[in-house]
């Protein structure tokens, strides 16, 4: 596939110039797709522009996109983690058993223990696949399993009922800053946390480091990269995000189901990180990409019910996003490949 | 996964066959931990309980699971291949669901219903094979599409109802002959019809690896895929038959499934993909490709139904059984990395 036989024409270069930095920039199509379901919904239907459906646009941003800011991460690193539903939730139960017991209880601390909780689940990812050389999908496909039989453990199965979940915490997506309810607090902190991910994958040294070791590990290597202390530390990262996670979770829909909180989640978060322009093989993506694509999925899910399109034809609809975005960037990769190699 | 390290896979079997040491060799055959864990399993849930060596009582329990077992078995070639069907799952709740509507809506015999339902399985199988060797997309994508895709078609056919619908009359059934095959043992011995179809299924899978051209061929693509496709396997059609092969035992799952439940739905099997890559991991293939057989997996199968019934009977829930599954994934292939370790 990728054999390079012959040396590239430098002129043929300079003749594509054009095509080769459209195609680089990898989200023009699913922001050209975006636009089109943007569209076409709003000729349909024209409330679909609301001031409501663009609140549930947004109210449905944070919880894909602060996991999938670790997920984007972890695969450009050629890594997966598929425990991330698990984690979300063991952390939100564990918080809510926190809140049953004391009512009161600080909720800047619960989210600080959320996040530590989170932190711990992956950085046992993290050392089981940076140390113990475990393939990333069978690490985390045990810890799928293991976290959600633990919050099942450390729940007896109940439910964290909405009257435990603190009023203040329900508030952060109801009213956001200068007391605006466009924007909820949430969704704020969903584009801080985006911000904060692009400028570490892009201006730190861990940051090009990540995309290093997804580009070639041993080359990475060889070059210095503190490659094990790197892969650890991205597993971490995406943790304590999920764990975090589970304190949105609670914040959004004021409850934590042990059975139902994040289960199926993580096939959501690896969807919106691929839309996102992320290649499977390691190496690429961007935040940004990513953030498109977690805009993508909410516009697609606000659209269908707007739309009138039974709630049954989600999950077909879903599928379809992810085959169609996928084929259409290998297609774009593959055209990028023979410009640029003149093959 | 189709991430390979195909040069160290080589040069691990050649350091296995030249040092002969053969009591390490026999302990490094990927079968051989989840054989020693199930006999664990057996030594101390007897020690435990006196009622738990109750033989017919765990064979039946087997049915439970079953369709995970069969899942597997397709699993089992793809994985050594050195791809992924996340979709199985979906594969088979979509097949129910057709053979659902064909016999009640559509009021199609059920011979012809069945016949139809395997092919279909067979064909999703196919649609995935065909994406994955076209496109050149890591399996692992292109079945997470598929896996809502299909789920997705089950769900737009039949809504969130079942067939028989929850509204009909009783007697609006599948033929009699059709349901309880859990029920039906096998010449008054107490081991059912289910179980016997997968051990069929294993057998038949099992020599096709490991007697026949096309089955060195599947091991020699998971092992170095560029290097299978420079000495003139047809690494495009083996892949593309594999998964073939994937939808047409999902859809199978999918029958049985039916057949044990009466009713279809578009939730049949929800998340089992990953119980069945679980049990064929645990059952020592390589997630890598490359590595591993048939018998593991039908007793890392046989090793997750003993637990869950042990645990079941010592009043452990479903859900925290899984802790339970999945410490025993990470821990098992931590010890066999090790013994491969310590064998270098």
């Amino acid at each position: 596939m990728t054999t390079v036989s012959n040396i590239p024409k430098v002129q043929r270069i300079s003749g594509t110039n054009m095509a080769i930095r459209l195609a680089r920039f990898r989200e023009i199509g699913i922001i050209l797709l975006l636009i089109l379901i943007v569209l076409g919904a709003s000729v349909v239907e024209p409330s679909f522009l609301k001031p409501f459906n663009i609140r549930t646009i947004f109210l449905w941003l944070p919880l894909l996109t602060v996991i999938a800011m670790g997920e984007v991460m972890v695969i450009i690193t050629k890594g997966i983690d598929v425990s991330v539903g698990s984690t979300m939730a063991l952390a939100g139960i564990s918080v809510g058993m926190i809140w049953r017991q004391n009512p009161s209880f600080n909720i800047y601390a619960s989210t600080g223990i959320a996040i530590l909780i989170g932190l711990a689940a992956g950085a046992l990812n993290g050392a089981l696949i940076a140390w113990a050389k475990l393939p990333p999908i069978i690490a985390t496909l045990g810890t799928l399993n293991a976290y959600r039989g633990l919050t099942f453990i450390v729940s007896g199965g109940r439910q964290i009922d909405p009257n435990y979940v603190p009023r203040k915490i329900i508030f952060w997506s109801i009213k956001g800053p200068f007391g605006n309810e466009m924007v909820p607090w949430v969704v704020v902190i969903a584009f801080f946390i985006t911000v904060v991910t692009w400028a570490f994958l892009h201006y730190t040294v861990t940051g090009r480091n990540i995309y290093a070791i997804g580009g070639n590990l041993n080359a990475s290597r060889l070059r210095g990269v503190p490659v094990e202390w790197t892969i650890f530390l991205v597993y971490t990262i995406t943790g304590a995000l999920a764990g975090f996670s589970g304190i949105l979770y609670a914040s959004r829909f004021g409850f934590v189901n042990p059975g139902e909180t994040g289960v199926g989640f993580e096939l959501t978060v690896i969807a919106a990180v691929v839309i996102g322009g992320t290649s499977m093989f390691g190496g690429s993506g961007s935040a940004f990409g990513v953030f498109i694509g977690c805009l993508l999925l909410a516009v697609i899910n606000v659209a269908l019910a707007v739309l009138g399109v039974a709630a049954t034809w989600q999950l077909a609809v879903y599928g379809a996003v992810i085959l169609l975005a996928a084929i259409a960037d290998a297609l774009i990769q593959l055209k990028l490949r023979r410009a640029i190699t003149g093959e | 996964m189709s991430i390979k390290k195909p040069s160290t896979t080589v040069i691990r079997k050649t350091n296995t066959t030249s040092t002969g040491l053969s009591v390490l060799n026999i302990l490094t055959r990927s079968e051989i931990l989840t054989l020693f864990l199930l006999i664990l399993a057996f030594v101390v849930g007897t020690i435990l309980s006196p009622y738990f060596l109750d033989i017919p009582f765990l064979l039946n329990n087997t049915s439970t699971y079953i369709e995970i077992g069969i899942m597997g078995l397709g699993l089992v070639a793809v994985i050594i291949n050195g791809e992924i069907d996340l979709s199985v799952e979906s594969t088979l709740a979509l097949v129910a669901c057709v053979a659902g509507v064909l016999f009640f809506d559509l009021h199609f015999p059920m011979p012809i219903v069945l016949v139809i339902s395997l092919a279909l399985g067979a064909a999703l199988g196919w649609l995935n094979g065909f994406l994955v060797t076209r496109t050149s997309l890591p399996s692992l994508l292109v079945t997470l599409a598929t896996l809502a895709l299909y789920r997705g078609a089950a769900n737009i056919l039949v809504g969130d109802d079942s067939r028989p619908k929850l509204a009909w009359s009783r007697e609006i059934v599948f033929p009699s002959w059709f349901l309880g095959v859990e029920k039906v043992h096998i010449l008054g011995t107490p081991i059912p019809l289910p179980l016997v179809i997968l051990i069929v299924l294993a057998v038949i899978i099992g020599i096709i690896l490991a007697k026949t051209t096309f089955g060195r061929w599947v091991y020699a693509i998971g092992t170095n895929e560029q290097a299978a496709r420079y000495s003139g396997i047809p690494t495009a059609r083996v892949k593309r038959i594999l998964f073939t092969l994937s939808g047409f035992l999902a859809g199978l799952a999918g029958l049985i499934m039916v057949s044990r439940l009466g009713v279809a739905r578009y939730d049949h099997a929800r998340g089992w993909a990953l119980d069945a890559i679980t049990a064929v991991v645990l059952g020592g293939v390589s997630i890598e490709g490359g590595k591993g057989g048939v018998l593991g997996p039908v007793l890392a199968f046989l090793l997750i139904v003993i637990l869950r019934t042990g645990m079941g009977v010592a009043n452990i829930k479903a859900e925290s059984q899984l802790a339970v599954i999945g410490a025993l994934l990470i821990g098992a292939v931590l010890t066999s990395n090790f013994i491969e370790r310590f064998h270098k």
